[in-house]
């Protein structure tokens, strides 16, 4: 077993790790841009952006929070639907508390930057042999969060000015997504769990709409796993 | 909004923002066994939340006006292709975007 904390071993990582983040710094520096123009239309100065970005890390929340700010202020209700927005990252935890074990310090980091991005490439992506598996996760999260932060904030600097078309450049999150489903999807014996997530999520989102699906969704997804866990349990062990 | 208000609704904001993310680390122990229905649940969700994920960033469109969701549709199908083909995600997921970029510049504006 090789020492844990050398400098070679966290160069590998981070070298293993950049590659499973670029398609995050397209996405990540487009989207914090956008959401750090979006301020900037509002008066915030890109201060708010740059340690928004950073403290609450979670772009839909950061883009409701803008709403909030310019709104009478109501700490509860702040709070409340705060939780309920970032609700979805609960799953990830519960996903991740086997993979989080035995990491020390860096757990929490971990845990702190678990958006649904780092989520995904942490979950999902096979971690070569030889490759610290604590340092791979942290470079991720670290990475990715230095992409979100940097896009917010050159966007609520630089405004408006942008030197090229960037229309449908957002499509490179439905995109990344679009794969990881379908890494996850090869990678399963059995597909209930899936099409479980597909029909809850379409069936939410026409009945509550776009703004307010996610949670029903989750409850629904929850509900469907609970009470099929006798039939599902057997299949979805070992994926 | 004062800005000690702005303050408090940001903070409130980042400390819910993390307790959803340790809510589980900080109810199941790793030293004590965890329930078999959270092990369970660990198992069974991650492809219903991928699932949900794909959704998530289709909320917005709409394929009964506007294009139809033909870009959306067109980019998932090439960066389905792409990926089962070479299982590169950095490609796919360029493939993918830049069709869709060129789809709804040029051919859907």
């Amino acid at each position: 077993m090789h020492n844990k904390n050398t400098y070679d071993t966290r160069i590998a990582a981070l070298k293993a790790a950049v590659p499973y983040t670029l398609p995050i710094l397209a996405g990540f520096l487009f989207l914090g841009m956008a959401y750090g123009v979006y301020m900037n239309a509002y008066g915030f100065s890109f201060v708010y952006p740059m340690i928004m970005s950073a403290v609450i890390f979670g772009g839909s929340l950061e883009f409701v929070a803008v709403s909030m700010l310019l709104s009478p202020f109501a700490p509860i209700a702040v709070f409340l639907l705060a939780l309920m927005i970032q609700a979805r990252h609960l799953f990830y935890g519960i996903a991740m508390l086997y993979r989080f074990k035995g990491l020390g310090w860096k757990r929490w980091y971990l845990i702190y930057g678990l958006c649904d991005e780092t989520f995904s490439i942490n979950y999902t992506a096979k971690i070569p042999q030889g490759i610290d598996r604590g340092w791979f996760m942290l470079w991720v999260t670290f990475l990715n969060q230095c992409y979100w932060v940097a896009g917010a904030t050159l966007g609520g600097l630089f405004g408006g000015f942008l030197p090229f078309d960037t229309k449908g450049l957002d499509f490179v999150m439905t995109a990344m997504f679009v794969v990881i489903f379908l890494e996850q999807w090869m990678h399963e014996k059995q597909h209930y769990t899936a099409g479980i997530g597909i029909l809850s999520a379409i069936i939410c989102l026409r009945v509550f709409g776009p703004d307010s699906f996610m949670l029903p969704t989750m409850i629904l997804i929850l509900g469907s796993l609970v009470l099929g866990r006798g039939f599902l349990e057997k299949k979805v062990q070992g994926t | 909004m004062t800005f000690f208000e702005q303050v408090v609704t940001i903070t409130l904001c980042a400390l819910a923002s993390v307790l959803t993310r340790a809510i589980p680390f900080l109810v199941f122990s790793p030293s004590k066994p965890t329930p078999a229905l959270v092990r369970y649940l660990g198992n069974a969700l991650p492809s219903a939340i991928f699932a949900m994920l794909v959704v998530y960033c289709l909320k917005n469109t709409s394929f009964i006006t506007g294009s139809h969701g033909i870009p959306e549709l067109v980019g998932i199908i090439c960066t389905v292709i792409t990926h089962l083909w070479l299982r590169q995600m950095l490609i796919s997921t360029l493939v993918g975007t830049v069709v869709y970029m060129l789809l709804v510049q040029k051919f859907f504006p």
